[in-house]
């Protein structure tokens, strides 16, 4: 039982990494953009935030600087890929190539720094629970905020009227433009904010999950949530379920390892990516469902009047 | 401000202009990089694009790095033109450096010559098998080959990393992972002496040649493009999709094994976890860079290896991380992508 406790624990502190970086990404998705280079911003935000934390101590601050991080290369991404109309899919892996090099770059001096003591987090009263209170009460604050994110999202996109709007930039922009929506810039906008969000994802890693610098350390994590916003089909609640789940499977190699299963070690690292292509596959098995749920101008450039 | 104004036509002069002016923008970012270190950017500008060429041996180290970049590339510009988007090359060379190895480490000291052979063919053979995953699950199920290849390099590189620390450890090798030195039966020859160039060189020059063939002069070649370009197009005349998937994966896969197999039976000379140097990933920047055609593209991989050894003497020479050369690399692409706009589009100055 002590080993479903910490399981779970570990599987919502590990998938809230997945789920914010996703939610993030499935706003510009809704938006009708895709963003290949959710890997590198993650990386960058990473280091940005482990060297803000470095410099200041200040876990927030860290976070923040990875927020600021990721929204610049996603301002830098979005320059290109909106105004310019450069193909979303080869600026995005230039994103991700960029930031994995340059982050390895910059990241040099940091490889063996350390960061301060953080202290223990718990909710007074509820954290003392027997078996829930460890697992769902001791988490960092960002865990719930990604639960708090998921829920504003999903009311934002269905409720409010600037979601609406959001949602019909990336069904038909033709449309929007020709109401009067300024196409282009609430492209940008949204983003901004899903780099901004996979900045935040990519500082939790290196500033709170785990702790240090090292180059690579995103380990495919934006790869997989661009993977999760299809799995969930562009809907938030569904993107935090798959996240938790994915978070579950990361961890499951070290909790497997702690229950005497004997399998190398290699092989348990390969049970994300191994799931993530099973779901791709049971998920994309039938196409029209995929495309009855995908914002329809996914991926197409938007250049008004020509 | 400007605004853009979409062009009649694609201009051709800025087609190959394009990748010219977005080297000049790498190249001034990369000088500006260098003044903000506190170094001096002229001998930056001497070790990524003078040092490579200087002296003969270093000449057959750019060679030595462009084969593989140059194979790869050209098996991804069929893909690209095919409008499928392998970027899982990595871990399709990898495949191939395992099964290379493999049969590598089976080769004795009375083995024949032939055994180099058997080598290079299983390198193809495990490199076009991990494509053919990708192929099968998107022609079978319709998966995306974005990310069913890439999640692919993580498999392939954990697979060599549990071969290397496991079953294939050299047992004489000080517990390091790594397998044994092959055999000199299964070593891929050397062009001259005292340099590293081998026999990978002419055989991706053949596979330029190959590859501008099939593009250019046959009619397989010309439906594989047509339905990158234009899907109804292709399906009109005929042109099956499955077929254009299948041909694009199977070739690049292929070619990217063969790269594993000739780096580690030809520089490495034995399995490490240090095989997957990026070049996969490079090789895309490459395609790119050479506009997809072959011609091109030789001229870029011998670019993207200035690169890599102009970020190895950086590190030696300038004391910079050696990393710098994905810097590189990454604003490479970025510059081209915008220099690209051009082709399509005029730009308007307002006041």
């Amino acid at each position: 039982m002590e080993e479903i406790a910490l399981l779970l624990a570990s599987a919502l502190n590990s998938g809230t990494v997945l789920a914010i970086a996703a939610l993030g990404l499935l706003i510009n998705e809704r938006a009708g953009v895709v963003n290949l280079g959710a890997e590198g911003m993650m990386l960058c935000a990473a280091l940005a935030g482990f060297a803000t934390v470095v410099a200041t101590g200040s876990t927030p601050l860290g976070l923040l600087a990875g927020m600021l991080a990721g929204a610049a290369l996603a301002a830098l991404f979005g320059w290109l890929a909106i105004w310019l109309n450069t193909n979303q899919y080869a600026t995005g892996l230039a994103l991700s190539l960029f930031g994995s090099g340059f982050s390895a770059f910059a990241g040099t001096a940091y490889v063996q720094a350390k960061l301060p003591e953080q202290g223990q987090f718990a909710i007074p009263g509820l954290a003392d629970l027997p078996l829930i209170g460890p697992a769902l009460f001791r988490q960092h604050p960002v865990v719930y905020l990604a639960a708090a994110l998921t829920l504003a999202l999903a009311w934002w996109l269905y409720r409010s009227r600037a979601g609406l709007v959001l949602r019909s930039v990336g069904e038909s922009p033709e449309s929007a433009h020709a109401l009067g929506y300024p196409v282009r810039r609430i492209r940008l906008l949204a983003v901004l904010a899903g780099g901004a969000l996979c900045g935040l994802a990519g500082a939790y890693v290196s500033t709170v999950y785990t702790p240090l610098w090292v180059e690579g350390m995103i380990a495919g994590k934006g790869w997989i949530a661009l993977a999760l916003t299809t799995f969930a089909t562009w809907r938030p609640a569904r993107v935090l379920l798959g996240a938790y789940l994915f978070g579950a499977v990361t961890m499951l190699q070290f909790h497997l390892q702690g229950v005497g299963v004997h399998v190398p070690a290699q092989f348990l690292t390969m049970l994300p990516y191994l799931a993530t292509i099973v779901v791709l596959v049971l998920i994309s098995r039938r196409p029209q469902w995929i495309r009855l749920n995908m914002p329809a101008s996914l991926g197409q450039p938007f250049h008004p009047g020509s | 401000m400007f605004r853009l104004e979409a062009r009649p036509q694609p201009s051709v002069w800025w087609r190959y202009a394009s990748p010219l002016l977005a080297l000049g923008l790498t190249v001034l970012v990369g000088l500006t990089l260098f003044v903000l270190l506190g170094k001096d950017p002229l001998r930056g500008l001497q070790v990524f694009f003078w040092e490579p060429l200087r002296t003969p041996y270093a000449l057959g180290e750019l060679m030595v790095k462009a084969t593989p970049l140059l194979l790869i590339a050209l098996g991804l510009a069929v893909c690209f033109r095919s409008n499928i988007w392998n970027i899982g090359a990595e871990g399709q060379f990898v495949l191939g450096a395992i099964t290379a190895g493999g049969v590598a480490l089976l080769a004795g000291p009375d083995s024949g010559r032939w055994m180099v052979g058997a080598v290079l063919l299983a390198g193809i053979g495990g490199g076009m098998a991990w494509a053919a995953i990708t192929a099968w699950l998107r022609d079978r199920y319709h998966a995306n080959e974005i990310l069913v290849s890439l999640m692919l390099v993580y498999v392939a590189v954990q697979l060599l990393a549990y071969l290397v620390f496991g079953p294939w450890k050299d047992p004489l090798g000080y517990n390091f992972p790594q397998t044994r030195t092959f055999e000199a039966a299964a070593r891929v020859p050397r062009l001259f002496d005292g340099m590293r160039v081998h026999l990978g060189l002419p055989l991706a020059l053949l596979a330029v040649a190959g590859v501008w063939v099939y593009l250019f002069r046959t009619l397989a070649g010309f439906a594989q493009q047509v339905g990158g370009l234009a899907p109804a197009a292709a399906r009109y005349a005929g042109f099956s999709s499955r077929r254009a998937l299948w041909v694009a994966l199977l070739l690049s896969g292929g070619l990217a094994g063969l790269a594993g197999a000739l780096e580690v039976a030809g520089p490495l000379g034995q399995l490490t976890p240090h095989v997957p140097a990026g070049y996969g990933f490079a090789a895309i920047i490459v395609a790119f860079v050479g506009r997809l055609h072959p011609v091109g593209m030789t001229l870029s991989a011998v670019l993207m290896s200035m690169f890599y050894i102009g970020g190895e003497l950086a590190q030696s020479r300038l004391g910079l991380p050696k990393s710098i050369t994905g810097v590189f690399q990454g604003l490479l692409l970025f510059s081209l992508l915008a220099c690209d706009t051009l082709v399509a589009y005029r730009i308007q100055w307002r006041k």
